[in-house]
């Protein structure tokens, strides 16, 4: 009945306090602010119910990083699925006027290579800073800092 | 670096309706010092005190019952609430579901004696020990009462030596000798 387990496993309420934010920031950037909290929430549900048959807790964070990517993926697809609303007749007014600018924005951040949304949107949704987004991301600051500035930069051709 | 409380709360509301809520934990301050206290659905499984090691007693948790274990205050409300007048000195017997698990058959049964004795009186080792069928068994007694995993509530601070020695306490005898005057007084 009981698992044997080579770390023991802390309890719960640790994983949650440790790893809880970059798993939202991350998630921010995976499918948007708005789909966040949702997808937030199925994934420490996930974790929490699959967690006491955790056989090797070295590496919790990449587990729970797991977890959040399918779900985002699983949060993406259902996206698709989802009729586009259509817009209220509104003679006078542009086109795109029934798109808040920040959602044409998360937009076209959601379709910046991996590696640039990420990064843009750990730093401008998750507020986090260089050495934060580097440890996040598993890579050096450096390369952190590029992706943002690469990011940025095909935000701003996009727009013009 | 940590989430909005809010997700906090919602994520333990969904875990607690989910059912995987499996260990509730708290901590309250009383005259004794802060107190650690742990629930299962089942009941009150564990309360610590504060000279113990915090990390060690979450992880003897984590390993015996559940790692399953978020704070979540609403659970152990009843437990927090009696503890309040029983430290007021206005409740005299508690009243609240026990979970044993971390109890083995026998320590079990040294217990449940033990929870019998009335508020304001004492029992010997000895006295328990015979109790439950095993006259010679006092020392065994005592090292069953000195793993117990609920003090305070299961008071095995009302078993003493014979001749008014007060004995041995699992949360050091300043605590023990302060129960007995609270409950003598």
């Amino acid at each position: 009945m009981t698992t044997v387990h080579t770390t023991p496993l802390p309890p719960f309420q640790r994983v949650f306090d440790d790893h809880a934010a970059s798993v939202l920031a991350f998630l921010s950037g995976a499918v948007g602010v708005s789909e966040a909290e949702d997808c937030f929430q199925e994934t420490m549900l996930s974790a929490l119910r699959a967690y006491p048959r955790l056989v090797d807790a070295s590496n919790l964070r990449g587990w729970l990083f797991t977890i959040a990517r399918r779900k985002a993926i699983d949060a993406r697809q259902a996206l698709a699925r989802r009729p586009t609303p259509i817009a209220d007749p509104d003679p006078g007014s542009s086109p795109d006027a029934h798109l808040e600018p920040d959602e044409e924005l998360w937009d076209q951040v959601r379709r910046l290579p991996a590696k640039q949304r990420k990064a843009v949107v750990l730093r401008f949704a998750g507020d986090r800073s260089y050495p934060e987004i580097a440890e996040a991301m598993s890579t050096t600051q450096d390369s952190a800092r590029q992706s943002v500035h690469e990011g940025l930069k095909k935000l701003r051709r996009d727009r013009a | 670096m940590t989430v909005d409380p809010v997700l906090a709360t919602r994520f333990r509301e969904r875990a607690e309706a989910a059912n995987l809520l499996d260990v509730a934990m708290t901590t309250m301050d009383t005259p004794i010092g802060t107190l650690l206290l742990f629930a299962t659905p089942r009941g009150l499984v564990r309360i610590s005190f504060e000279s113990e090691d915090r990390d060690e007693v979450l992880g003897d948790v984590a390993a015996h019952v559940s790692p399953r274990i978020l704070e979540a205050p609403r659970r152990l409300d009843p437990a927090r609430r009696e503890l309040e007048r029983y430290f007021e000195g206005a409740l005299r017997e508690f009243d609240l579901p026990i979970d044993w698990t971390l109890t083995g058959p026998f320590a079990r049964r040294v217990l449940r004696r033990t929870a019998r004795i009335p508020y304001g009186s004492v029992a010997s080792y000895g006295d328990v020990a015979s109790d439950i069928g095993t006259p010679r068994g006092a020392r065994a007694v005592g090292n069953a009462l000195g793993s117990n995993p609920i003090p305070v509530v299961v008071p095995c601070h009302r078993v003493v030596r014979t001749g008014g020695a007060i004995g041995g306490y699992g949360g050091g005898l300043p605590r023990k000798r302060w129960l007995l005057d609270l409950e003598g007084g």
